[in-house]
Formats: C-alpha cells, structure tokens, sequence
C-alpha cells in the first residue's frame, strides 16, 4: 500500500555514476526548501561499479517514519538509459507517476509514456559540454537533478543549486551548476 | 542550533567529538567504518582535539578504552558485530571496573553466512556483560542518545559503560535530518567527567588483584543497584533533555498511542520508527492499538510493561532470535509479566539478516496476532507468505 503526504523516489544507475549523491543532493535541497521530512539511501549492501544499483529518496512536509526501502515510487529517475529493458523501472510506479530519463530521445520515443508522465534530458551530453568527467566518463548524476523541478514542485532549481555549492568549491562547483541550468532549460516532456 | 542532514554514522561521529571524548580508540568494521572516519576527519580538519588511537583489533579498542577510562577521561568507540563479539571478555571487564565508557554498536549479522545488514543479535548476545544498551530509531535519536548517554554514564550513582545501538545502513547509512546544538551549550550541559576513582601515576594503586567471594558478590551487587538507578536516571535525564533542547524519544521506552490501546506492539530499533505507520493504519480501520518502543534493553523496563499490560494483549517483534528458544524480548517481556498479568502475549521473529520489515509486514503481524491465529514464537514471512 503506498503512504500518504511522502513523495518517494528511486533512482536507477550504475555503480560508480553516483546515484546516492544524487539522492543526498537533491534531499538537502528538498529539506532547504522547507520540506521537514527527507532520506536518502543507498540499497543497502555492497554495491559493484557498472553493475545496475539503486538509491532512494523520499521527501515530504513531515517527519519520516518509514525505514523499509520504496516499492512504489511516485518518481523514477534514470540515470542511465541503458539499464531500461535489463530493470523494470516502472515496477512499482505509481498511476499518475513520473519518469525521468538521462537520454537524447523524447519522452514519447517510450513506449511507457502513454501510461506515465515521461520527461527527457541529455544528461551525458550536458555533462560534456561543461567538461564533468571523471577519468573521461561523463558524470550524470549532477546535470539531471536540474530536470528534476520541472516534475516535482516540492523542490526549486535554486535549492539544488545551492545544494552543488555546497557539496563542491570553486570551477567544480560553477560548471555543476551551469549544467543543472542547461537540464532545467532543455528538459522535454509529455505532460 | 543548526540542521545537518547526513547518515546516521555522520551524525554519531559529529555527537561523539561534540562530546569532546578525551580518548577514541577504534578499528573499523563494516557498517560501522564511515563512523570511525567520520571522527578521523574531524582529527584531521582540527574540529577533535582528543587521543584517537587506531589499533590492530577490536580486543585491543576495548583495552584502550579501558586503559584510558581508567585513568578518569571520557573515552569513546564504536563498532559492529564480529568487533563487538571480539570485544566480548574486555565488556564484563568494562562494566565489572564501573568505566563510564560510551560505544555506538552498528547491530549488523554475524557470520557465517557473511553479511553486513541489520540484525540486532550482537548487542543481544552481550546482554549479560553489565552495559546499558539503548536502541535508536532515528538520527536525531542517535545524536541525542550519544550525548545523553556520556550524562547518563558518568553518573556517580551509575558509573557504568553504555552501548548505543542503531541498524546497519538502515541508520548508519541513510541521511535523516538531525539538529544539533551549539558546541556551548554541549558544554555547558556535559560538564567535564569527574571520575570517583582513577589510576594517578603520582599515587600507584593496584586493582584487579584476587579478592575473595564476599567482596565479588559486593561488586556484582553494586553493579545491579547501578543500573536499577539507571531506571530511574534516564527517564529524568530525557525529561531534562526535552526542557533544554525540546527533543523527546521516550524515556525507558516510547509510548505512541497507547492510552486507550486494547493491543500494544513492542519493537525495538528502527522497526520501531516504521511500526509508528503502521499503528497510524491500524488505528484509521478502527483497531485500538498503540506502540510501545523499548530503548533500553538493560536497564530492562519491567515495571514500565507491567503497567502498559493492565489493559491491553501485547505484540512483540524480534530482529533477533536466542537459538534454542525464541526472540529475547519476547521472553523478557513474559518473564517480566510473570504473576503480575494474564495479558496475551505474542511474540514474532522478524528482519533477520536485513530482510525488509515494512510497515505493511507489521500490520499484517499485528492482525495475525489480534485475530488469535498464532501461538507462542513465529517466524514472520518465513515462507515467503505476508
């Protein structure tokens, strides 16, 4: 049964692209942005680099007594579109849930986007225009949390901003947030 | 007063150099590592000031800390499962020498099979060792545990060593917000520890020397009154807490609906924190239930569930098993009832091994046990049926 008044979001990646920053980013940013109640975690365990992971986020105006992992996720985020078709990221999703996709497509280039509101961005390409590489592999996780306000209202682009400067300094800091700008500018979506 | 969100590790490394431990002696095991390194990032940026002795093993942290308490300074470690099992001969030494020693337990599986999740059998298992053992549910229960718990430890009517227990990654690992206090008033609530006793090289003493059976059965004895004022310490100590920072998590135990309550599920850790969902679900379908979330193991709150039993059948999950009997609070909870209530009592065996407990999971163990379908002990979900 899903809970009432708690928006909760499961993020979908490989080991090592950084979903549980993505997840404690976009938290710290919800929390900020006055929501009392926020948790970001990983799914518990030992997790292997390129293999498909999970982290979780949940949000809302209240604390948070929940401590079992999201079966039924309002979001889904996807940080690497590749790992749709080997995971059924729309397990669990709820009826009028949303799909965020890191992927140079549309939104109705998926088949499941009759069902659920979809919303695209080039997360990769994003990241290497602004030059956020890690030993060359593009990193995803920062530029897609700028999509993330245009599906969900409880968190501001200006709060994850904030988020990035505060988890990073200088030229590092300035090029994450540029690129979470470039996401909330070229976000499509089906709704 | 600032808000910081980080993971229940995080949260107790910041509470442990807030206290300003003179000592921390540790070795790292998961889930507890990012803990330790927490505290080493502080000896790096400047922020811990104090002794932080990394060690071979775990057997070694507990004679450090040993070394160190005895000497009068506030000393601090933490660890997990196998460590914690490591330490288990220098424990009873800990408590029989009346160290007010505070340790964070990352209740994790023990081996083998290996695994790292939640599991609260290593605390369990140290239960006779003479520690207080708390069980936090949140990360603000951590911080605020830690804190209290250097209060309640170096107490000259307790002057015993505690452990804070919490689940593996289930808090050590997940960020929850938590507020934290200014360092002042840290300060000025935990003054500096003030030892009853302590080894002075300028005035050699020798302890531990043989002693014969009338004076161990003094020490045992002083040990019990001990944590019999511990019942009543902590509860004031919680009370003052909430009066200086407007933060309650219960005293012995927190109580959550249960003043009309015919049913009252008992749970400890952080089943205890999703049981509080499913009381709220149970109770919008008209069922008259409330939770009881027990913080202390030892002191063990008997008086507390004898008067929560005067009108209500009791439900008790166990992340633990006593192999051989069945989950430990569950007996503890019927020996305590022993003559004094004809409540019913069930009792359910749940989560071992990290296995998900949702509160979907409890509500179903709460109706199993109100509709009288089970007897005795029950391993929950066993066969795969919810």
């Amino acid at each position: 049964m899903p809970v009432k008044d708690i928006i909760e979001i499961v993020f979908h990646g490989r080991g090592g692209q950084g979903s549980v920053t993505a997840a404690n980013l976009l938290v710290s940013a919800a929390l900020a942005d006055g929501n009392k109640g926020v948790q970001a975690f990983p799914v518990f365990g030992a997790e292997r680099r390129g293999a498909p992971v999970r982290a979780f986020a949940r949000i809302s105006e209240n604390e948070i007594n929940l401590r079992s992992e999201i079966y039924y996720p309002d979001i889904v985020i996807v940080q690497d579109e590749s790992i749709i078709g080997l995971v059924d990221i729309t397990k669990g999703l709820k009826e009028n849930g949303r799909i965020l996709i890191n992927t140079t497509k549309k939104p109705s280039d998926f088949d499941f986007s009759d069902k659920y509101g979809v919303a695209t961005v080039d997360a990769t390409g994003i990241a290497i225009k602004h030059d956020i590489l890690v030993g060359g592999i593009p990193v995803v996780n920062t530029p897609i949390l700028g999509a993330v306000p245009k599906i969900l209202d409880k968190v501001t682009l200006k709060s994850i901003q904030a988020s990035v400067k505060n988890k990073w300094k200088g030229e590092l800091a300035e090029k994450n947030v540029r690129a979470t700008q470039d996401a909330f500018g070229e976000v499509e979506v089906n709704f | 007063m600032t808000v910081m969100i980080d993971t229940g590790n995080y949260i107790a490394a910041k509470a442990a150099v807030m206290a300003k431990p003179d000592v921390v002696a540790a070795y790292p095991i998961t889930p507890q590592t990012t803990l330790v390194e927490g505290i080493a990032n502080y000896v790096a940026s400047g922020e811990y000031k104090g002794e932080y002795i990394c060690v071979e093993s775990e057997h070694s942290a507990m004679s450090a800390c040993i070394g160190s308490s005895a000497t009068g300074v506030r000393t601090f470690t933490a660890t997990s499962s196998h460590g914690l099992l490591l330490m288990h001969e220098m424990l009873h030494w800990a408590a029989l020498a009346r160290l007010p020693i505070v340790m964070c337990n990352i209740n994790r599986v023990i081996g083998p099979g290996w695994n790292i999740w939640a599991d609260e059998n290593d605390s369990i298992s140290q239960r006779d060792t003479g520690w207080i053992q708390f069980y936090c549910s949140s990360n603000q229960e951590i911080f605020d545990t830690i804190i209290q718990s250097f209060k309640i430890a170096e107490h000259e009517k307790i002057s015993l060593p505690i452990m804070v227990n919490y689940n593996a990654f289930i808090l050590s690992h997940t960020s929850m917000p938590a507020d934290i206090p200014r360092q002042k008033e840290i300060d000025d609530y935990l003054k500096r520890y003030r030892p009853q006793w302590n080894l002075d090289c300028d005035n050699p003493i020798t302890f531990g020397n043989i002693i014969g059976t009338e004076h161990y059965e003094k020490i045992r004895r002083a040990m019990q009154d001990a944590q019999e004022n511990a019942l009543r310490i902590i509860p004031e100590v919680a009370k003052e807490w909430k009066k200086l920072f407007g933060r309650f998590h219960g005293d012995l135990i927190e109580k959550y609906h249960c003043d009309d309550a015919e049913y009252i599920l008992f749970s400890m850790g952080a089943i205890g924190a999703e049981s509080k969902v499913a009381i709220d679900n149970l109770r919008s379908r008209g069922i008259k239930i409330g939770l009881a979330r027990v913080r202390t193991f030892r002191p063990f709150p008997a008086q507390e569930i004898q008067n929560l039993a005067k009108n209500a059948d009791l439900v008790v999950i166990d992340r633990n098993i006593s192999i051989g009997y069945e989950g430990a609070l569950f007996t503890e909870i019927k020996a305590a009832l022993y003559g004094k209530s004809d409540a019913k009592v069930s009792g359910f065996i749940a989560g071992l091994g990290g296995k998900d407990v949702t509160f979907t999971n409890i509500e179903n163990i709460c109706k199993r046990a109100i509709d009288g379908k089970t007897k005795g002990s029950t391993w929950y979900g066993f066969e795969g049926a919810n």
